[in-house]
């Protein structure tokens, strides 16, 4: 097995509503479709946010698109109008979630 | 076949966007509407203060150059513009687009106002129960700008079934401006779910703009798009018989593929089954893709949902004061400067008591991904070639959160070696709750007119 961020073999586009964030996960290869369902939970996702205070994380699966959805709750501390962050819409979060390591099977 | 084109993503966005779908759409040939989705939640409380100031203001503020290059193409070929870019003042905002057509000698252009979607007083009541997503905010003592509720598609049908030309719209929901001329030229009944579903995907795809054709998307030499300077916003394609393929104007940058397409079908969903639009409940767990030609993707297996009984409102709160002040270290050491800068100022903000809540941002070593606590820039340890310190705080005084970004200008003498280019400003913080509304109690008024009369 060999580790790569998720950067090498997917890609993913950050939105939000509130203080939720939405965060798309799409492998390149449909091939990694599973490895993805198989590692990327949504324990792994919230831990990514934890230090944000983020409470909850829940996965929604495509397996007709090849893709997922992550739905973050209070990840963004307050949101668009409530956040003290320069990216109060949380959309760099994408980034955040490429760069977290999976193992390939080499 | 019905083509419809998007010409704006959000208020901020190109504004010689639009010529080239135009363009495209008149080249085409077949009958076409364009649309723009200009207001965000927060553009929404922004224009209501820019109203309060000036009555005549409140309308998104690129209308006329928006509009000015593509009227007359729009008139002579019949291909309406809507839009929600009358914002918190539709009337104002048809009154510009009036203007503009007497500039171009189109005296004749049929404007159509819609308003209804202001509903603050049903919200300064406590009429309108708070959406389940806010429940826990409290907001104090913060006083109400205006609520806005999200309407369908339904006034903007009647105002193309009236023959407007333009349509100015206030807080209309997004797939709203794709649905109407949809609806309106295919004849789609009110709960016809299934096509109404393919008008809802064509509205959630094309209303960010060029986020479907390459926009916040191209990433070199991973993704890399042509000509991200150029990028063609979008065009929808929609049979009679339901067929939906995304495209985009040719001879533009940008592309449209199974990865744009995807990233943008999926971008500020929750539920997949469903996605809650005020004409219809859209569900894509079924969706599949083709590619169907280059930069030409088609949807399929898109259902449709009775739409819900309430409809979205947004409410905007105002009451405290954000103030940020930046600085920059560089060369060696940067990093170290800037750590022990982020804690002295955080010490200066507890010395003189000032009633602030504060976080600071060290730009180059972690900000955006950051806490407010500094949790990932307190464990870098690394260097970088420099360094921008960021201070930012909130306060519901305005004097405190002014001397508070103060501090971070007084660091270009008291700071440590080797800091320059500090920048500081105190703005108003604008807070939004949504609350639902059931949808009998927002009754929407279309008004037609031509520039002319609207003038007079």
């Amino acid at each position: 097995m060999t580790g790569v961020p998720l950067y090498d073999i997917a890609h993913s586009r950050a939105g939000d509503k509130g203080n939720r964030l939405n965060l798309s996960l799409i492998p390149y290869d449909p091939a990694h479709y599973s490895l993805l369902a198989e590692q990327v939970t949504e324990e792994r996702v919230l831990a990514l946010f934890r230090h944000r205070g983020a409470t909850s994380c829940r996965r929604y699966d495509l397996p007709l698109l090849h893709a997922f959805n992550f739905i973050v709750e209070d990840a963004l501390e307050g949101g668009v109008n409530g956040s003290l962050n320069l990216d109060g819409h949380g959309k760099t979060n994408s980034f955040r979630l490429l760069a977290l390591e999976v193992a390939l099977p080499s | 076949m019905f083509r419809l084109g998007n010409g704006s993503g959000f208020s901020g966005d190109r504004v010689d966007a639009p010529i080239p779908v135009m363009r495209d759409l008149v080249a085409g040939g077949t009958p076409a509407a364009l649309f723009f989705e200009t207001l965000g939640e927060r553009t929404v409380a922004l224009a209501h203060l820019e109203k309060r100031r000036d009555g005549e203001l409140g309308y998104e503020p690129m209308l006329e150059r928006l509009v000015r290059p593509i009227l007359r193409d729009a008139a002579e070929h019949a291909i309406p513009l809507l839009g929600n870019w009358g914002a918190a003042n539709p009337p104002a905002g048809g009154r510009a687009v009036a203007r503009v057509a007497m500039e171009l000698g189109l005296p004749d252009l049929r404007i159509a106002v819609v308003e209804g979607d202001d509903v603050t007083g049903q919200v300064a009541n406590g009429q309108l129960p708070v959406h389940d997503a806010d429940a826990g905010l409290d907001m104090g003592d913060w006083r109400l700008v205006a609520a806005n509720a999200y309407i369908g598609a339904e006034p903007l049908v009647e105002a193309l079934r009236e023959g407007a030309q333009v349509i100015v719209a206030g807080r209309t929901s997004d797939p709203a401006l794709a649905i109407a001329p949809l609806a309106h030229h295919f004849g789609w009944g009110v709960e016809d779910w299934d096509r109404l579903a393919i008008g809802a995907a064509a509205g959630h795809l094309l209303e960010c703009g060029s986020q479907v054709t390459g926009g916040v998307f191209w990433d070199p030499g991973r993704k890399d798009v042509p000509d991200p300077a150029n990028l063609g916003f979008p065009i929808a394609e929609v049979t009679a018989e339901g067929e939906l393929v995304i495209t985009k104007p040719a001879g533009t940058g940008g592309v449209v593929d199974f990865r744009t397409i995807k990233e943008q079908l999926l971008y500020e969903l929750h539920d997949p089954a469903e996605y809650i639009t005020p004409d219809v409940v859209l569900d894509i767990t079924g969706c599949t893709l083709e590619q169907a030609g280059k930069d030409r993707v088609a949807l399929r297996g898109l259902r449709g949902h009775p739409r819900p009984e309430t409809l979205k409102v947004t409410a905007s709160f105002e009451g405290s004061w954000l103030g940020e002040g930046e600085v920059s270290v560089a060369g060696p050491n940067a990093a170290g400067r800037a750590r022990a800068m982020a804690d002295v100022l955080l010490e200066r903000l507890r010395m003189r008591g000032l009633k602030v809540k504060a976080r600071v941002d060290l730009i180059g070593l972690a900000s955006v991904h950051d806490s407010d606590g500094g949790a990932l820039w307190r464990d870098a340890e690394c260097d970088a070639p420099e360094v921008r310190v960021r201070l930012a705080v909130e306060s519901a005084s305005r004097d405190d959160a002014d001397q508070a970004a103060r501090e971070v200008l007084a660091m270009l003498c008291c700071g440590p070696a080797g800091t320059g280019g500090a920048r500081w400003r105190v703005t108003p913080r604008i807070l939004t709750r949504s609350h639902l509304i059931l949808r009998e109690r927002v009754p929407t008024r279309v008004a037609i007119r031509t520039a002319k009369e609207m003038l007079r």
